[in-house]
């Protein structure tokens, strides 16, 4: 069997919807930012799919590799932002924390 | 003397009796004594005038002398042209005998007035008054313009009513103060019209350019009916400043006065104004206008002189015999007796103050006892007053050797000349029957306050002859009554320097086709020629005065007797009963009593028509005016009201609802903020896929 363009955006869908999933149900903001990565790696699949079926070149590999970058200093970021929500609220639980609510 | 010096003088005897009022005012109340300045101001004027008028009779006996400048610059106006209004000095022979006429009975009445006000208490208050009501008449005396005599008029009306008012506690007094400003509004007005009307027609106010531009033929709105109509108007001023009839109501009240202010008010400063303004108009005055102000005269002359009969106050017959006499002066204005009018005002002047100073003595001798018949025999008592008050009497009258028989006796002959030329036999009539007349209630007078027995024994008792300071003035005043100041010859006053050296002939400037025919020029006829040489009356006229004078003279003196004689006959020898034929004329005599019913005759037409016309304007105000702004502001309150309902209920409840209604969705909307990151994203998927749907047809 042939590996087409529908398997790799089955993959990527299955990623992204399981993403959401994390994003949506996960209490603890660590594991929120986990659902975002799983996100950013199914964008990533479908890059990477697009320009190995597509027309465009590299153009999508080196989308992949910028969206890598960025998700790395997302982490880098997020988990800092993390660490600062912890300090404030003593949990880093995401439903807790509405104080902007307000 | 230079021309220069003499109009310097003449400034400052004008500006003498203001400062002196000025100064009076201000320190009247801190300086007991500050009456004296005023007294003495007006003794320095007394002296710069008679200097004033030598310097005229003897540097200038042909010319006038002029200053004028420059006050009001209008500048060019538009379709007018030039305007420019000039104030300035006219000193000629009337101006400069009258301006001394003023200043004699001035001074008299101030020094008289000395002892006779003592004790009052705005002593002071009422010397400033008497040199403003001086400084007011020399302002007319001695201008050379029409409008600064019309502001020095009003100043006379002014001072006249301050010092008629001057008793103002007494409701009788005041009444009679406004009674007199009133009065003489209503003159004043006429003359304003006619003035008003040179100005228009010749853009000035000047005596010479109005004259010359007359004579040169430009009449008001070119015709001479305009002319004649001008003429009358500005006759409407003296008709009020010199109490002539209808306007003459105001000078028998004007007695509530002090009795030195009567003298001074029927002598020199305002009733003499009147005919001083017709003296100064006299070359534009037609024939018609002539005629009105003769008849005018001779009614002023008899009506007052029959109300003098039967007046029993001492002062209000009086102020009758003024208003009778000022009448005889503008008869003889108005039958052209031009010389004899102002020669009788200034003889008139002198006994006039005389005699009402003499009242004065009288009065304050009796304790302000006006009715003469609590009078009498106070000959006895009042030596000096008696002697002074019978000569001033006797020349009122008109008997030879006095001033008054010569003056009158001018105005007679001048009535009877112009009635044989032209056939008007009434005015010689009214003229003769009044010398008969002021004969009698002169000597009625007389003889009822100073012969006889004392009719109240108790205030006969404490009379006494007044001071010196009162009598001194008497004396003077008495003594210029007499013949010899005007005349060598006391049968007539042709000879005399003043009439025929001081007084000229009047200059006419009216078209030849306006003036009586003894007026005209004919050249055959030349008489006397004046140093403008204008043409005077005719010789037909020089001669008919010659023929009527010697007729006139002796009747004159026949009715002046028989008025005496008669006035003896009455209350002196009581050979008539006065009485008994008061009784008989029964209307007759209330008729005089009544002073005709000319008080009630404009109670009850001028003043009540004033009342009910006031009221009917109260009325149109109160009901028609102020329902009018009441009903408007009915209106805007209502349509306020609306408004402010409308304001209420639509339009703050628009507002409202739209509070209301972002209020409700915010409530709605605000579920769906609840802070939790988790229920936004899914929201934000959820609403992508709604989006998917929509679009997905794109």
């Amino acid at each position: 069997m042939e590996v087409t363009l529908t398997h790799f955006l089955v993959v990527s869908t299955l990623l992204f919807c399981l993403g959401i999933y994390g994003i949506i149900t996960r209490k603890n903001a660590i594991m929120v930012l986990m659902g975002i990565e799983l996100i950013l790696n199914a964008c990533n699949i479908n890059f990477v799919a697009f320009s190995r079926f597509g027309n465009f070149g590299l153009q999508g590999q080196l989308f992949a590799l910028f969206v890598i970058v960025l998700a790395a200093a997302e982490a880098a970021v997020a988990l800092a932002i993390v660490l600062n929500l912890y300090k404030t609220f003593v949990n880093v639980n995401v439903d807790e924390i509405d104080t902007l609510r307000d | 003397m230079s021309e220069n010096f003499l109009i310097q003088l003449s400034v400052i005897v004008l500006f003498l009796p203001l400062f002196g009022f000025i100064v009076t005012l201000l320190f009247g109340k801190k300086i007991p004594k500050m009456f004296f300045f005023e007294v003495a101001t007006l003794f320095v004027g007394l002296v710069l005038s008679a200097i004033l008028l030598f310097g005229k009779l003897t540097s200038y006996p042909d010319s006038n002398i002029t200053a004028e400048f420059k006050w009001i610059d209008m500048g060019s106006v538009p379709v007018i042209g030039s305007i420019n209004i000039y104030l300035g000095m006219l000193i000629d022979d009337i101006s400069a005998l009258m301006i001394v006429v003023v200043y004699i009975v001035s001074f008299l009445v101030h020094f008289f007035s000395i002892d006779y006000m003592k004790g009052d208490i705005r002593y002071n208050r009422y010397f400033a008054y008497l040199g403003l009501f001086t400084f007011s008449m020399s302002g007319i005396v001695l201008t050379h313009n029409m409008l600064m005599m019309y502001i020095f008029w009003e100043l006379v009306g002014v001072s006249s009513y301050l010092l008629i008012g001057f008793w103002y506690e007494k409701k009788s007094a005041s009444d009679a103060g406004k009674k007199a400003f009133i009065v003489n509004r209503i003159g004043d007005l006429g003359m304003l019209a006619g003035l008003l009307m040179l100005f228009i027609t010749y853009n000035t106010f000047s005596f010479s350019t109005i004259f010359s531009e007359i004579s040169n033929g430009n009449l008001p709105f070119n015709s001479e009916f305009w002319l004649t109509v001008t003429g009358v108007l500005i006759f409407c001023g003296a008709i009020g400043k010199s109490a002539q009839f209808p306007l003459h109501v105001w000078l028998p009240d004007a007695m509530e006065g002090p009795t030195p202010v009567s003298a001074l008010i029927h002598a020199a400063t305002m009733v003499a104004a009147g005919v001083y303004l017709i003296v100064r108009v006299f070359g534009i005055l037609t024939a018609d206008a002539m005629i009105v102000i003769a008849t005018i005269g001779a009614l002023s002359a008899f009506i007052p002189a029959t109300i003098a009969l039967t007046q029993n106050d001492i002062k209000r017959v009086l102020a009758y015999s003024t208003i009778s006499q000022l009448g005889y002066m503008i008869m003889a204005l108005g039958v052209g007796a031009y010389k004899f009018a102002f020669f009788h005002l200034v003889t008139h002047a002198f006994f006039k103050a005389c005699l009402f100073l003499g009242s004065g003595s009288v009065i304050h001798a009796m304790h302000h006892e006006q009715d003469i018949q609590n009078m009498g025999g106070l000959r006895k008592k009042m030596p000096l007053t008696y002697a002074t008050f019978l000569i001033s009497s006797i020349a009122i009258s008109g008997i030879p050797l006095t001033s008054g028989f010569l003056s009158k006796d001018g105005i007679l002959s001048g009535s009877f000349a112009f009635a044989s030329l032209t056939g008007h036999w009434l005015f010689p009539a009214v003229g003769f029957f009044v010398a008969l007349l002021t004969a009698f209630y002169m000597f009625r007078l007389v003889i009822l306050t100073f012969h006889g027995e004392p009719r109240n024994k108790e205030k006969y008792d404490h009379a006494h002859e007044s001071s010196f300071v009162m009598v001194m003035p008497l004396v003077v005043l008495s003594v210029l009554s007499f013949f010899f100041w005007y005349t060598p010859n006391p049968m007539s006053p042709d000879a005399g320097w003043f009439y025929s050296k001081w007084i000229k002939q009047p200059v006419l400037y009216t078209p030849q086709e306006t003036r009586f025919d003894f007026m005209k020029t004919d050249e055959a006829g030349l008489v006397e020629e004046s140093a403008q040489h204008e043409v005077m009356y005719s010789e037909t006229y020089t001669e008919a005065l010659h023929h009527s004078h010697g007729t006139a003279v002796i009747l004159s003196l026949l009715v002046a007797v028989s008025g005496i004689l008669l006035a003896f006959l009455f209350y002196q020898w009581k050979k008539i009963s006065a009485d008994k034929l008061a009784e008989r004329f029964k209307p007759l005599y209330n008729f005089s009593y009544n002073k005709w019913y000319f008080d009630e005759l404009y109670d009850k037409t001028f003043v009540a028509g004033t009342l009910a016309f006031s009221r009917i304007a109260a009325w149109t105000d109160k009901v028609i005016i102020d329902g009018i702004v009441d009903g408007s502001a009915t209106v805007t309150k209502a349509f306020s009201t609306f408004i402010g309902k409308f304001d209420n209920i639509v339009v703050d409840g628009l507002v409202n609802f739209m509070a209301y209604l972002s209020a409700f969705i915010g409530l709605i909307f605000r579920r769906f903020q609840t802070g939790k990151v988790q229920t936004y994203i899914i929201m934000v998927i959820f609403s992508i896929v709604i989006l998917l749907f929509i679009f997905k047809s794109f």
